[in-house]
């Protein structure tokens, strides 16, 4: 590198604007060359000497409010622009409504825990008459049919036989609803098989029973000292009722 | 409105911030109070109705770039005189000769001395030395704010060191005579 070269390059690797390859040649030649290292050395002086001077100047602070308030003015005279946020907000206001809309339809499509329940009531009855699987303890007994839960569920099943009106109790079987164990008797009129699962109720409450159609077959649901109940059959509603009487009486 | 001055507040909270600088550069364009002031408040408007194109990205840069041209508008009104002898773009004198003299003096000289010469500086040498030397802004920024290749940001930042040193030089000579007289 040549002192000729140097010129402006001086300056560069002064401020720091250079690669590292050209800083590099530079250095090289300001340590073989006096007259360019001593002009390296001017310009940092000249640096340091502005830097040192105080030479920026700054806004007074009263400038500065006005300055503030000029803007917050500026920023309410602007009809053009209050037009454009206007609409914005429409638009917004209108995406949010959309947004309300569709999470009321989706809360509301959500099923219910009962319909949640019914459905996996109707699933295990089901299962029940397919799978060769009705009952684990087969017997028409009550006092056979209910210690055979203990040790088995947390709980014991009110368990009655109501042969004489009707309904054979066929025996007992182990089920699995609404994420926990539950009884299920099992009692036949004529050629229809009943399910009747029994678990501990959430809420102590008694309510009144509550009949639903599912997949054809009839559901009643209550709850009755402390038990939630579901029966479930292909037998009619009103032979169903019946045997939901003789359960809660 | 709320909606508006949200956008006011996001404007201050970008641009505001950067009102030292831009104070700087137009006290060091216009070289008046007064008249520094006037020129930052209109730059400042202009910046807010511009705000909406702004992308983000250096927000300072924008800023100066906005304040420089308002300056460059205000002196055309009032100071033509000054925009009228423009500089020789030649490269000539950027090859510099800083051997001699030196600023031997340099570290006791009056800053009032700097502040002199500086302001005696014509615009477009004035203008970089400013920005690379107060603000130390980049070439590429200088470049960006002043619209001007980043070779001639180099070439007038070496010109005007020259002149700046060989004022000062000159002072410090007349200085000294006074001095020892």
């Amino acid at each position: 590198m040549t002192c000729q070269e140097t010129g402006l390059l001086m300056h560069a690797l002064a401020d720091g604007e250079l690669d590292l390859t050209k800083s590099l040649e530079m250095e090289a030649h300001l340590r073989e060359c006096q007259s360019c290292a001593r002009a390296q050395k001017e310009i940092h002086r000249l640096s340091n000497l502005m830097k040192d001077s105080s030479l920026r100047f700054t806004p007074s602070p009263t400038f500065e409010k006005r300055l503030r308030s000029a803007v917050r003015r500026e920023t309410k005279e602007k009809p053009a622009n209050a037009k454009w946020w206007r609409w914005s907000l429409v638009v917004a206001s209108l995406v949010a409504m959309v947004l309300a809309v569709w999470a009321i339809v989706v809360i509301l499509n959500r099923p219910s825990s009962d319909t949640l329940v019914a459905q996996e009531v109707v699933s295990s009855h089901v299962r029940s008459l397919m799978a060769q699987h009705l009952t684990d303890v087969p017997s028409s007994d009550q006092h056979t049919v209910k210690p055979w839960f203990d040790g088995k569920l947390d709980f014991s099943p009110p368990v009655k036989d109501l042969k004489e009106q009707g309904f054979e109790l066929k025996g007992g079987r182990l089920d699995y609803i609404a994420s926990r164990p539950v009884a299920a008797l099992v009692y036949q009129r004529r050629q229809h098989l009943i399910n009747v699962f029994v678990w501990p109720a959430k809420s102590g409450s008694r309510s009144t029973a509550q009949a639903s159609v599912s997949q054809g077959y009839n559901l009643i649901r209550w709850t009755n000292s402390g038990m939630e109940w579901w029966a479930i059959s292909d037998l009619n509603l009103a032979e169903l009722q019946q045997l939901v009487q003789m359960l809660q009486g | 409105m709320p909606e508006q001055s949200s956008s006011a507040g996001r404007f201050e909270a970008v641009v505001l911030p950067h009102l030292p600088a831009a104070y700087n550069l137009a006290r060091w364009l216009v070289r008046n109070d007064q008249d520094a002031e006037d020129v930052v408040q209109e730059a400042y408007l202009r910046a807010f109705k511009f705000f909406g194109g702004y992308r983000g990205g250096e927000s300072r840069t924008w800023l100066l770039t906005i304040v420089r041209n308002t300056c460059y508008s205000w002196l055309q009104r009032n100071r033509s005189r000054e925009l009228t002898d423009s500089i020789d773009e030649t490269h000539e004198d950027a090859i510099i000769d800083f051997g001699n003299p030196e600023l031997r003096l340099v570290q006791s000289t009056d800053a009032q001395m700097v502040r002199a010469a500086l302001t005696e500086l014509p615009l477009e040498f004035r203008e970089v030395m400013v920005m690379r030397e107060l603000e130390e802004l980049s070439y590429k920024e200088i470049a960006a704010i002043a619209d001007l290749p980043i070779g001639t940001v180099m070439s007038r930042l070496a010109r005007g060191r020259k002149r700046l040193h060989s004022l000062l030089a000159t002072r410090m000579g007349i200085e000294t005579k006074g001095g020892a007289a």
